[in-house]
């Protein structure tokens, strides 16, 4: 067991490690840092200077350490456009992006398993035949569509809904919240939709293969035999049977949500992190792209790391097999 | 011997495809066959879209801004000339999609095409050659496959405009799309060729081709290679319609083709703005035509995979 985590936690650093030396190519080479931070009418001694301070002389591989140690205290360098931390700007962006993908993931998982089970139990009403439809379109249709869609219907057509932005906020000093306002907690309905329904999709369809699977083997006949009722059966030993990977898959895509915000956010003008990073591809804002990269690889690792150490704990096959390695 | 191998004549191309189970399935399917005839007619109207266009929508003399923003044909103020409407710059929107759907589909052919062959080469290298370069490639496939695809594609399209910046954005755009929407999907092929691979180096007739001395590259071009490619072909047709949605999306978010060639994602990005001021008809119809081109490939692609993989049979 602890092995197991030793190990996985040596891949996490090696992974990190490999992204940063991405990160710092990116930031040290796409584009000259000093031509980015002064104007034209430098002269050469400054620059120069201002290469000595940056430390744009030294070697490579003690610049490399510099970017990493920097990194690791929270020093992203300073935005070409904002000519602000970048550290600080992403700081004010995250609590929109955060609340904006746990209320998509809420909405995927409060949706997809009831979805999931009913269609799996009613394979042949009409009911079930619609869900999987909407799901395949859920799967082909782009993010930006499905999120037009919304607007044209529910803004533009119906004006129930607020197409763009967060609505008011409530500034708790760290963290911006959307969710203590009317019109903040109905600014977040259309995205979160926008950004859950691939999700949910997914969900509906583990669970509904997962369902099918479980009622299939000899525990539920068995429970069947022992008279116990339709309710118990399907929701106490076959769905508790289906959440393992359930609750896998959900913390795998917790980070694909948090990445696909770029989109959703765009369609919503949603002031996120997501928006931020947008911005800088389009002005080829290097330090806010590498900044962007390193901070959803680590929620990735992150993430990664737990769904394991959860399926560990969960799974005592693969504890076993994790002792033996 | 003549006899013999006159009865041993292969039987033509068009009767082995009547004759076989993938034609089968084909006709027992009524959605697959109308999935199919659509994905067929997009391609001809993208392919012939000079010819059956009714307008010019890159001809900038024959524009008059003056039927700018009109209505599709059936609606109040609708003129037939344009069937479905025009856009702020007085482009034909039927017109505008026959020749963004070209673009689109020429995007999404040669992304998955550099990624197919970028991807099979490096699985063949890393399958045959094993040790050091294997677990190299390999380690940037599993660290590149950590993060979605769209993410990669908007850093590696941000970093190379970002190089390439002095390089005229209209002449540009379209390599790269297709250098990004490539690299960002090659780890797929690497793993199943690599897997394969690895399956068929031990076989006798890659140690006889090693015994007469061939050169490993031959073995692994016209030995190997055309043992592995049956899952390559599938992967191939379900990354297409992943490939067009990621070229519209990047071209939606601002990235892409720009305005002045549009494509399905950019005419839905220019339609975007209309959209409040009532002018529902430029983002509408791009939108549909995207939707439908992809579910339709995308149902293809499903139904290829699971004619094709022999344990659902």
């Amino acid at each position: 067991m602890l092995a197991f985590i030793i190990r996985r936690l040596v891949q996490s650093v090696v992974v990190m490690l490999v992204v940063s030396l991405i990160a710092f190519v990116m930031f040290r080479f796409i584009g000259d840092p000093v031509d980015q931070m002064v104007g034209l009418e430098t002269t050469v001694q400054e620059r120069e200077l201002l290469r000595q301070q940056l430390g744009l002389n030294d070697a490579l591989p003690l610049q490399f350490w510099h970017f990493v140690s920097k990194a690791a205290q929270g020093d992203l360098g300073i935005s070409y456009q904002f000519k602000r931390p970048v550290a600080d700007l992403i700081g004010s962006r995250l609590p929109a992006t955060l609340e904006l993908s746990f209320v998509s993931a809420l909405f995927a998982l409060l949706m997809g398993i009831p979805m999931g089970v009913y269609t799996a139990l009613n394979r042949e009403s009409v009911l079930s035949k619609l869900f999987l439809t909407i799901s395949l379109i859920g799967i082909s249709l782009p993010t930006f569509l499905i999120g037009i869609l919304l607007i044209f219907v529910f803004s533009v057509y119906l004006q129930w809904l607020p197409s763009f932005g967060r609505g008011k906020v409530v500034d708790l000093g760290w963290w911006s919240t959307g969710f203590l306002t009317v019109s903040g907690l109905k600014a977040l309905i259309l995205p979160s939709i926008t950004l859950g329904l691939f999700q949910m999709t997914l969900i509906m369809r583990l669970v509904r293969s997962e369902m099918m699977e479980v009622l299939r083997t000899d525990f539920i006949k068995f429970a069947r035999a022992r008279g116990l009722t339709n309710r118990a059966i399907n929701f106490g030993h076959a769905l508790k049977n289906t959440m393992i990977p359930v609750i896998t898959i959900t913390g795998l895509q917790m980070g694909a949500i948090i990445a696909f915000a770029i989109i959703t956010e765009t369609v919503f003008q949603w002031p996120g992190m997501g928006l931020l990073f947008l911005q800088a591809v389009q002005n080829v804002d290097i330090p806010i792209m590498a900044a962007y990269l390193l901070l959803i690889a680590l929620l990735f690792v992150i993430i990664n790391l737990i769904v394991d150490l959860l399926y560990v704990m969960v799974d005592p096959r693969i504890r076993i097999e994790g002792a033996e390695a | 011997m003549t006899m013999d191998s006159e009865r041993l004549k292969p039987p033509g191309l068009w009767a082995r495809v009547f004759d076989s189970d993938i034609w089968y399935s084909f006709t027992r399917s009524k959605v697959i066959m109308a999935a199919a005839i659509v994905t067929f007619l997009i391609f001809l109207g993208a392919l012939f879209a000079p010819l059956i266009a009714p307008h010019d929508p890159f001809d900038m003399a024959s524009l008059y801004l003056m039927d700018s923003l009109t209505p599709p044909m059936w609606e109040a103020g609708g003129n037939p000339v344009y069937p479905l409407g025009t856009d702020d710059q007085g482009r034909d929107i039927l017109s505008a999609i026959l020749y963004g759907s070209r673009i689109s589909l020429a995007v999404g052919f040669a992304s998955v095409a550099f990624a197919a062959i970028l991807g099979i080469s490096l699985g063949l290298l890393a399958g045959y050659m094993g040790g050091r370069v294997d677990s190299i490639i390999m380690r940037i496939a599993d660290v590149q496959l950590t993060f979605p695809s769209i993410l990669i594609a908007l850093l590696i399209d941000g970093s190379v405009r970002s190089v390439f910046g002095g390089i005229d954005r209209e002449q540009s755009a379209f390599y790269v799309l297709v250098f990004s929407i490539g690299l960002s999907f090659w780890v797929q092929y690497a793993r199943t060729v690599r897997s394969s691979t690895l399956v068929e180096k031990d076989k006798e007739y890659v140690q006889a081709a090693r015994l007469i001395g061939l050169h490993p590259l031959r073995i692994m071009a016209s030995h190997v290679l055309p043992n592995v490619m049956g899952p390559v072909l599938v992967i191939a047709t379900i990354n297409l319609a992943l490939a067009i949605i990621t070229e519209a999306t990047l071209s939606f978010l601002g990235v892409g083709i720009p305005s002045t060639q549009p494509s399905l994602g950019t005419l839905i990005r220019i339609g975007n703005d209309f959209l409040f001021s009532g002018e529902w008809w430029i983002a509408a119809f791009p939108g549909a035509a995207l939707a439908i081109l992809v579910l339709a490939v995308n149902l293809l692609g499903d139904w290829l995979r699971d004619a094709l993989n022999p344990r659902l049979r």
